[in-house]
C-alpha cells in the first residue's frame, strides 16, 4: 500500500485507529449500476471504518454469484477468498478453526445459501460458528443471468412473465430455528439500518445471519417481483429502530421506559432498539417465529434485529480451543515430544 | 517355501511325518458381531509373541451383525505377511458357511470347527478337530448373555495346544487386548481359553503338520493397523484441523486420532486444545474447511474414501488453482457405496491424481506399511505447504484396517517445513509481495496469512483468474503465465516427493513395479518366480506421484516390466503411459488382482508365468 505523504489541504476524517476511510475501501466494483450489493458494501466500508477495526483483522468470504464478487469491492486490506459455489460456510468455518481472533464475514448470495450449499448453511448454523453471514437477496441468480432462486416468493414473477409458485425458503427463520445467536433482516436501501446492523454483528460472538433484501436492477426490479426496490418501499415493515452504540462512545441519550429496548453486546456495545408501533423482544425465539409468519399474512417483510440470543456457546467454545490461534501454534505446542511416542510404542509391543 | 523335518516324535504315522513349522494360514470363518475380534487379534499377538512374524487380516462384509466373516492369520518364518492363497488350517465357527469353507480347502488341510456343524461329513482328506463349544462354555461362564463372547476364546485354547502356542503367550496377549481396565472379563476369558485347551490335550490327536515354535524375528517390533499409524503420523506432523465425514474404511483414522490428540495435545498449562476436529456434514464441507483453514495457515487434513472423494473434487480444483496447501488421506476400498465397501482395492489411483476440471494434478504418495503411513504424513503436510498445493495420502482398506507388525515410528527432530509466508516484518521490510510470481524458480510464490498485522499483507483469493499479483484478470496471456508456472512447480514436487524403492538384480531382464500393500505380495512373488522358475527379476515400489527419474531408468534397464497393481483397469500403469516416452511406456506389461481380497502371491507368479509363458 502506498500512504500520501504531502499534507493533503484538510484534515482528513480519521477513525479512532487513525485510519482514513480510503484503509477500507475495495476495488472498483464491477456489478451493474444500482445492484442493491454495491449499497451493501459501502455499508460494510462505512461500518468496519467507524468501528475503528483495523482492516487486516478482518476475513471475507464468499461463495459464486454477483454477491460473491463483492468482497473485491470492499476493505482490500483484508484477505479475500471467493471459493467455490454455496461453500463459503464451510471455507469460513476453516478459516476461523485456523485463526479464532479474525473477524470472519461471509457474504454470499440467496442461490448459493438457499440453494447449493443450503446444507451446508444449515450446520453452519447449528455450530453457531462466530461469523458474520450476510445474504445478499434478490430472488435470483444475477450471475447466471435471472433464474429464480429459493428465496423467491410464490407468485412473483420473471421478467419472461415465468411465475414462481413454489414457497420461499426463508434464511432468518432457520437461523432462528437452526441456533443462530443474531437474525437480522435488511433492506439495502435503507442506510441507517443495515448499518446499525452490520455494527451489532460486528459487535456480537457467534453467528450473525444478516438477510438483506438487494435488488438486482438487470433481472429481478421489475412489477411483479417482491424483491424490487419499488416492492420494498411499500412493504417494508421495520419492526423497531435500530441504533447502535459503540462501547467505546459515551452514551448521551437518555432512555424513555418502554420506548426503548436495550441489548449489551459481547464487546460492551448497545443495541437500542426503539418501539416503532408494536413492542417487539428480540430474545424470545417463539415471538421471532411468529412475528414473521404475521408479516408474511400482512403482505409486509418485516426488517430489524429479528433475534439474538448473547451469550449462546459457539463453535470455539465447543471444541475448547487454545487461546492462539492454531495457524501460528509453535511447534513446541503442535507437536509432541519424544517421550510421548516412546510410550505409545510401548503399548503397541 | 516351506522346510519339510522329519518328526522324531511322530514317527511311523504318515501324516505326522511332515512338520510344517511356522509356515501357515489360519483362517477363522465366523459371524459378523459374534465377538471373535478379541480371540482372533490374541490368537495373532500370541504367535508374535512366540517371535514369529505374523499378519492379520480381516474380511468382513458391510453389515453390522449376521453376515459371514473371515479372519485370517498367516505365520511366516520368512517374513511373508501378504495374504495367504491357501488356507492352511480352519476354524469353523458359522454353519452358514460351513460347507463352502471346507469344501474349499486343499487335501492335507486342518478344521477345528464347533461340533454340532459335522464339518467332517464334507471331505474325507482332511485334519478334523470337533469341540463341543457350547458345553465347554456353560461351566467357564455362568452368565448366559456373555456366553456368545467368551465361547470363541475357547478356540484360542484349543489351537494353543494344537499348534503348540504357550498358554503363558495366549495369557499374556489376552490381557493386554483387554487391558488393566477390564481385568475382570479378561480373567473370564481365560477361562474359557484353559478350558478350549484341556479339552483339546484329552480329547483330540493331533494328525496335522502344523507348528508354532519359537523364534526370534518380532523382537521390538509393534502390532498395528495403518489407520492408527497415519494418525499419529499427523499427530507427530503437527496437525492443527481435522474434519471429516465418517465412512469406511477410513473413520478409525480420526477416530483413533481424537484418542491420541485428547492425550497428547491437550495444553497442560490451560487444559485446552491444540487442535481442531471437526465432524462435518458431508465430505464438500469436511475438505471446504480443510481449504479454509489451510488458507488461512493451519495444518489441516480429511481423510476419507472413494465416495467422498467424489464429493471433494470441485474444492481440490480449487485448492489447486489457488494453491491452497491441504491433505487428503484415501483409504481405497472398492467403490461405489453399494460396491464391496468392506473390501480393498487401489482403485482411486488415476481419479486423484488429476481430480476435479481442467489441468489439474495433485501429488500422490503412497505408503505401503504402518512405518511410511507415520513418516509419509508429515513428508504431505511438509510438500503441501511447501508446495501450496492439495496433496493425497493413498492408503487402502487392507493397510488402513487390518493388523501389521512393524517397526517402531521414528521420531522426527526435523523442523517442519512450513513453505513460503511472509510476516508483518518481512512485508514492513519488502514493502510488498506479488502472491503469484515464482519467487524462486521452483514455480512457487510467497504467501501470507488473513490476519497478518500489515496493510500490504491482504491478497484476494479465487481459482485462476488472477495476475501475479492476485488482481483479477481474464486475459489469456496472464491465464497461460500462471498455468505454466503451476506446470513449473509440479516438477518441483517431482523432484521432491520419496524416491521409489529398488533392487536391481543386474541378471533380470524382467522388472516387477508395485506399490502400496502390492509390496508383500510381489515380493513374495519374486522369490516364487526364482525359486520355482528360475525367472530372476528387478523390483521398483513407487512410493508417490508424479514419477521420479528412477521410474525411466529401471524400464531402460529392463526388457519387460511389470506393473502389479489391485484394479481392473491398470490405474497407475495408464498413469506411467500418460507420462512416459513411447518406446518406454511399451515395455509395460499389467498384472491385476480386483476380488476386493488383498492381492496374493499366487496369483501375480501364476499371472507372469502365464505372460512369460514358463
Ligand atoms: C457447482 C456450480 N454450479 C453452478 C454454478 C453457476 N452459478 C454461478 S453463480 C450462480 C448463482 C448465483 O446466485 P446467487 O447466489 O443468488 O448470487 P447473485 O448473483 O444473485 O448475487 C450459479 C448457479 C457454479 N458456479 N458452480
Ligand atoms: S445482475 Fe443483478 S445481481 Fe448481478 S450485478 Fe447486475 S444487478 Fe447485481
Ligand atoms: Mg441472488
Amino acid at each position: 500500500m502506498s500512504t500520501a505523504t504531502a499534507p493533503p489541504p484538510k484534515a482528513p476524517n480519521l477513525n479512532r485507529i487513525g485510519l482514513e476511510v480510503s484503509s477500507y475501501k475495495g476495488g472498483k466494483t464491477t456489478l451493474c449500476a444500482g445492484c442493491g450489493h454495491n449499497a451493501i458494501s459501502q455499508r460494510i466500508i462505512e461500518c468496519f471504518f467507524e468501528m475503528g477495526i483495523p482492516p487486516w483483522q478482518v476475513a471475507k468470504l464468499s461463495g459464486i454469484g454477483c454477491s460473491s464478487k463483492s468482497p473485491a469491492y470492499f476493505l482490500s486490506q483484508a484477505h479475500g477468498f471467493n471459493g467455490v459455489h454455496g461453500r463459503a460456510s464451510a471455507t469460513a468455518t476453516g478459516a476461523i478453526l485456523a485463526n479464532r481472533h479474525l473477524i470472519t464475514m461471509v457474504v454470499t448470495g440467496d442461490g448459493d445459501t438457499a440453494s447449493i450449499g443450503l446444507g451446508n448453511f444449515m450446520h453452519m448454523l447449528r455450530r453457531n460458528v462466530p461469523c458474520i453471514y450476510v445474504i445478499e437477496n434478490n430472488g435470483v441468480y444475477g450471475l447466471t443471468k435471472g433464474q429464480f432462486s429459493a428465496t423467491a416468493d410464490i407468485g412473483s414473477t420473471l421478467k419472461t412473465g415465468e411465475t414462481n409458485e413454489l414457497p420461499p425458503i426463508d434464511c432468518c427463520l432457520l437461523g432462528i430455528e437452526m441456533g443462530a445467536s443474531l437474525v437480522a433482516r435488511s433492506f439495502s436501501g435503507d442506510k441507517n439500518q443495515v448499518g446499525a446492523v452490520l455494527k451489532a454483528a460486528i459487535a456480537h460472538r457467534g453467528m450473525s445471519v444478516i438477510d438483506i433484501i438487494s435488488p438486482c436492477t438487470t433481472f429481478n426490479d421489475h412489477d411483479g417481483s417482491t424483491k424490487s426496490y419499488a416492492y420494498m418501499k411499500d412493504h417494508d415493515a421495520p419492526l423497531h429502530a435500530v441504533d447502535f452504540v459503540p462501547y467505546f462512545e459515551e452514551i448521551d441519550i437518555e432512555m424513555e421506559a418502554g420506548e426503548v429496548r436495550e441489548v449489551v453486546l459481547h464487546d460492551g456495545s448497545r443495541l437500542r432498539l426503539r418501539k416503532l408501533d408494536r413492542d417487539y423482544d428480540p430474545t424470545d425465539k417463539l415471538a421471532a417465529v411468529r412475528a414473521i409468519h404475521d408479516s408474511y399474512a400482512r403482505g409486509e417483510v418485516l426488517t430489524g434485529i429479528l433475534y439474538i440470543e448473547s451469550a449462546r456457546k459457539t463453535l470455539i467454545d465447543h471444541l475448547n480451543l487454545v487461546d492462539e490461534p492454531l495457524a501460528t501454534l509453535p511447534e513446541s505446542k503442535a507437536r509432541p515430544g519424544r517421550a510421548a511416542l516412546e510410550e505409545i510404542m510401548e503399548e503397541l509391543r | 517355501m516351506s522346510i519339510t523335518e522329519v518328526s522324531p516324535r511322530a514317527a511311523g504315522r504318515s501324516q505326522e511325518r511332515e512338520r510344517i513349522v511356522n509356515d501357515f494360514s489360519i483362517q477363522v470363518a465366523t459371524v459378523n458381531g459374534s465377538g471373535s475380534q478379541t480371540a482372533n487379534l490374541v490368537l495373532m499377538r500370541s504367535i508374535f509373541q512366540m517371535g514369529v512374524p505374523v499378519s492379520g487380516k480381516n474380511l468382513f462384509p458391510s453389515n453390522i451383525q449376521g453376515l459371514p466373516t473371515w479372519f485370517t492369520i498367516r505365520a511366516s518364518k520368512y517374513g511373508y505377511i501378504g495374504r495367504k492363497k491357501e488356507i492352511d488350517f480352519l476354524v469353523a465357527m458359522n454353519p452358514e458357511t460351513v460347507r463352502e469353507d471346507v469344501e474349499s480347502l486343499e487335501a492335507g488341510a486342518a478344521v477345528l470347527y464347533d461340533e454340532p456343524l459335522g464339518a467332517d461329513r464334507f471331505r474325507s482328506d482332511l485334519h478334523f478337530y470337533p469341540v463341543p463349544f457350547d458345553k465347554l462354555v456353560a461351566p467357564v461362564c455362568p452368565q448366559p448373555k456373555l456366553r456368545k463372547l467368551v465361547r470363541n476364546m475357547i478356540y484360542d485354547g484349543a489351537l494353543a495346544w494344537l499348534l503348540g502356542i504357550d498358554l503363558e503367550e495366549i495369557r499374556k496377549a489376552l490381557f493386554k487386548q483387554f487391558g488393566p481396565r477390564k481385568a475382570k472379563a479378561a480373567e473370564l476369558n481365560w477361562g474359557a481359553v484353559l478350558a478350549g485347551a484341556e479339552y483339546a490335550e484329552k480329547h483330540l490327536t493331533k494328525t496335522d503338520p502344523y507348528r508354532i515354535e519359537r523364534m526370534d524375528r518380532t523382537r521390538g517390533k509393534i502390532i498395528i493397523d495403518g489407520n492408527t499409524a497415519t494418525a499419529l503420523g499427523a499427530i507427530f506432523a503437527g496437525v492443527t484441523v481435522v474434519t471429516w465425514y465418517p465412512i469406511t474404511p477410513s473413520s478409525s483414522l480420526v477416530e483413533s486420532m481424537m484418542g491420541y490428540l485428547k492425550r497428547y495435545r491437550t495444553d497442560p498449562e490451560t487444559g485446552k486444545a491444540t487442535y481442531a476436529v471437526l465432524q462435518a456434514e458431508d465430505e464438500l464441507a469436511a475438505i471446504g474447511m480443510v481449504i479454509g483453514a489451510g488458507w488461512a495457515g493451519a495444518r489441516a487434513m480429511t481423510a476419507t474414501a472413494g465416495p467422498g472423494i467424489s464429493l471433494m473434487s470441485e474444492f481440490v480444483g480449487l485448492g489447486y488453482y489457488a494453491e491452497i496447501p491441504a491433505v487428503i488421506v484415501d483409504v481405497q476400498r472398492v467403490g461405489p457405496s453399494t460396491g464391496l465397501p468392506t473390501r480393498t482395492q487401489q482403485g482411486d489411483i488415476l481419479s486423484c491424481a488429476v481430480l476435479s476440471h481442467g489441468d489439474t494434478k495433485h501429488p500422490l504418495l503412497i505408503p505401503a506399511s504402518p512405518e511410511e503411513c507415520f513418516t509419509m504424513m508429515e513428508e504431505a503436510f511438509n510438500l503441501a505447504e511447501e508446495f501450496q498445493t492439495p496433496v493425497f495420502v493413498m492408503t487402502d482398506l487392507d493397510l488402513g484396517m487390518n493388523s501389521w507388525m512393524a517397526d517402531p515410528f521414528p521420531y522426527s527432530e526435523r523442523p517442519l517445513r512450513r513453505g513460503k509466508v511472509l510476516t508483518a516484518e518481512d512485508l514492513e521490510r519488502l514493502g510488498g509481495f506479488a502472491r503469484y510470481r515464482d519467487a524462486d524458480g521452483t514455480g512457487v510464490g510467497w504467501r501470507t496469512l488473513p490476519g497478518t498485522p500489515h496493510p500490504a499483507a491482504a491478497y484476494f483469493t479465487r481459482g485462476s483468474g488472477h495476475n501475479e499479483l492476485a488482481q483479477y484478470s481474464e486475459r489469456p496471456a496472464d491465464y497461460i503465465n500462471n498455468v505454466d508456472r503451476l506446470a513449473r512447480k509440479f516438477e518441483s514436487i517431482r523432484r521432491a516427493v520419496p524416491r521409489p524403492e529398488v533392487l536391481i538384480d543386474d541378471a533380470a531382464s524382467v522388472g516387477l513395479i508395485a506399490y502400496g500393500t502390492s509390496k508383500y505380495a510381489t515380493e513374495e512373488s519374486r522369490d516364487q518366480l526364482a525359486t520355482e522358475y528360475g525367472l530372476r527379476s528387478s523390483y521398483l515400489r513407487l512410493r508417490a506421484y508424479p514419477f521420479t527419474e528412477e521410474l525411466v531408468d529401471f524400464l531402460e534397464r529392463h526388457a519387460r516390466v511389470y506393473v502389479i497393481e489391485q484394479n481392473r483397469d491398470a490405474q497407475m500403469m495408464a498413469l506411467m503411459r500418460m507420462d512416459l516416452a513411447p518406446e518406454l511406456a511399451a515395455k509395460l506389461r499389467s498384472v491385476r488382482y480386483y476380488g476386493g481380497l488383498p492381492i496374493d502371491a499366487r496369483s501375480i507368479t501364476d499371472e507372469i508365468v502365464l505372460q512369460e509363458g514358463l
